[in-house]
């Protein structure tokens, strides 16, 4: 059974298609990279699975139940976080309100519920440590370098178990040495049996974690297959048009 | 040799840790207020020290000025934290007087509830203020501006419509033995200045305005409501996608200057006895202008309630000092306008040095 599964997702903005009757699954413990040029329709597939906006037709299905995100908050209730291409971070907060933003942890004074910035500030550090990230958590993300906002971003889904993480483009933004932390932390989160959807311009990122590929033409999928059964060379032929699909 | 080490190794912290203070305090929004109140205080207690300023009825007299302004400014700020106006306090204090005046005097409603109907009133108008601004996502300065005239418009023609004229009178006496006017425009702790025969207390304004800034400083620090207004205003598009009730926050806060705006009405008409249809007038920009002293960026997203309430002090300061020290008051707007040009310079001055410090 998929944990994930997309059937004949469609949207327009407008005169603009940008998903043309899509069929995507995630499998339990998977990581599933998806490809495509700029403007193929990835973030757009991203914020519908994210609940950011409905699509125009198809169905999502969670576990095999249909499932109908109004805002991104259900979506996160039902186990799917998100990091964006743009990151959606708050420049004015703190690493660590960013981090804990919408999901504060407090302290109880009978009825008063206040901030408990003592406890957040240890866990956002913690948090930053286990991402093997020097990003301190009373800084302001306004003065963090590209690095240091991707952690925040990636901390931000770690703080409840998820079954799902989706992430778009996490690899754009960062150093070398960074974006081989980020691949180290994708497969420590399969080992956990979080099912995970990488969507990179970088091949190699992609092969190096993903166990299968899918690619986006123009809002079509136009290839799904094992990156065993696959290569680079292929995927850039299906990726700009020089192959048809596959 | 270990010994050394440690030490440097101490020297360095302390230095560290004395920068980090520092910039603490560089990096807080009401520090340019703070200095602000400071120069005001030092420069009238050089100029009008022998005027009666600082005796204990001029100290009250420009602190319950300050006060008054205080309240709508405090709401203002925290509005403008989460990236959004309200033109419309000005206006929604001249409603709110006659909404109290006319039940009142005309109708013969107990003041108690008149009061509570012009507080009702005024969630209905901050509630439309808001919807209507996030619903249509256009510039809170535009929706508000409407409202400013709406309101005016409806204040005046309403209280014609009903009275013949544009004031309204005679609450003086209805006030006496009402259950809560004393809440607003009583004075307090009378026993305090009881051999001082100008002074019957402390006005009741000016606990409002403490009580209300240590509140809304309280909400804006150390709940996660605050949070989420610094986030509304920062990144409205990021703060929703992590769950903020962006819109909710943004309306309540409308609702929250539309009650500082009846709140104030309601000092006014009980402290004067009569409510006026002009009341209020340009209080919206005052109230803008004690913000922006007090550190809080028009752009949202950073500032202060604290700040603001200095802000509201510096301005009643000024007012009522130039009034002691027998300057032509025509001056006050000038001197406002280039205070509020110096403290957005300043302000604007130290932000770019603490990001570059870092
Ligand atoms: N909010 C939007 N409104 C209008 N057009 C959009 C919007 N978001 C994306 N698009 C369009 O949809 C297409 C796909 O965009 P996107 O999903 O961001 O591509 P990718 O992430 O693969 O680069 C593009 O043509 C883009 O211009
Ligand atoms: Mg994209």
């Amino acid at each position: 059974m998929a944990l994930l599964e997309l059937q004949g997702i469609s949207k327009n903005f407008g005169a603009i298609q940008a998903l043309d009757n899509v069929d995507l699954r995630l499998d339990p413990g998977e990581v599933l990279g998806l490809m495509g040029d700029n403007g193929a329709g990835k973030s757009t597939l991203v914020k519908i699975m994210a609940g950011n906006f409905p699509p125009s037709g198809g169905e999502i299905r969670l576990a095999d139940e249909a499932v109908h995100f109004h805002k991104p908050v259900e979506a996160r209730e039902k186990g799917i976080e998100v990091v964006y291409q743009d990151l959606a971070l708050c420049d004015n907060l703190t690493a660590a309100a960013n981090v804990f933003l919408g999901r504060e942890i407090k302290l109880r004074f009978g009825p008063l519920k206040i901030l408990d910035y003592k406890r957040m500030y240890d866990r956002a550090g913690q948090l930053f440590a286990e991402l093997k990230s020097e990003t301190r958590p009373r800084d302001l993300v306004k003065q963090m370098s590209g690095g240091q906002r991707q952690a925040v971003a990636i901390a931000r889904t770690r703080l409840r178990d998820c079954k799902i993480i989706l992430m778009d483009e996490p690899t754009a933004a960062i150093s070398v040495r960074q974006v081989a932390e980020v691949l180290d932390l994708i497969r420590r989160l399969r080992d956990q049996g979080i099912a995970i959807i990488l969507i990179s311009h970088r091949m190699p990122d992609v092969f190096a974690v993903a166990d299968r590929v899918s690619v986006l033409r123009r809002g079509r999928k136009v290839a799904d297959k094992t990156t065993k059964e696959s290569s680079p060379e292929e995927v850039t032929g299906l990726i700009t048009g020089a192959i048809q699909s596959a | 040799m270990t010994d050394t080490t440690q030490n440097a190794a101490g020297a360095m912290d302390e230095r560290l840790r004395q920068v980090s203070i520092w910039k603490k305090l560089l990096n807080r929004p009401e520090l340019g207020a703070v200095a602000g109140t400071v120069l005001v205080f030092v420069f009238f207690g050089l100029v009008a020290a022998n005027s009666g300023m600082f005796s204990s009825k001029g100290i009250i007299t420009f602190l319950e000025v300050s006060a008054q302004l205080g309240i709508l400014a405090v709401f203002a700020s925290l509005l403008m934290i989460a990236g959004e106006f309200d033109l419309s306090v000005g206006s929604m204090i001249g409603f709110a007087g006659v909404a109290i005046a006319i039940p009142a005097a005309v109708w013969g409603v107990p003041i108690w509830l008149a009061i509570i109907f012009a507080f009702v009133l005024a969630v209905l108008v901050g509630y439309v203020n808001g919807l209507i601004v996030v619903r249509s996502g256009l510039p809170s300065f535009i929706v508000t501006l409407a409202g400013l005239f709406i309101l005016r418009g409806l204040t005046i023609g309403l209280t014609r419509e009903i009275t013949g004229r544009t004031q309204v009178s005679g609450l003086k006496q209805l006030s006496e033995g009402d259950p809560i006017a004393w809440l607003f425009a009583g004075d307090w702790f009378g026993f305090l200045f009881a051999n001082n025969p100008t002074v019957n207390g402390i006005p009741a304004s000016i606990f409002w305005w403490l009580a209300l800034t240590a509140l809304a400083t309280w909400v804006l620090l150390r709940t996660p409501f605050g949070n989420w207004i610094f986030a509304s205003g920062g990144d409205k598009l990021a703060a929703r996608n992590v769950g903020v009730p962006v819109n909710s926050v943004k309306i309540l806060l409308f609702i929250g200057t539309a009650c500082a705006a009846t709140l104030f009405a309601a000092i006014q008409v009980l402290d004067a006895g009569s409510a006026d249809t002009n009341r209020g007038l340009l209080k919206e920009f005052e109230a803008i202008i004690a913000v922006v002293i007090g550190g809080t960026l028009l752009t949202g997203g950073y500032g202060s309630a604290i700040g603001a309430a200095f802000g509201a002090l510096i301005f009643g300061t000024v007012q009522m000092g130039i009034f002691f020290t027998g300057v032509n008051t025509d001056w006050f707007k000038v001197f406002v306008g280039v205070m509020m040009l110096i403290a957005v310079l300043f302000n604007n001055y130290v932000r770019k040095k603490v990001t570059e410090a870092r």
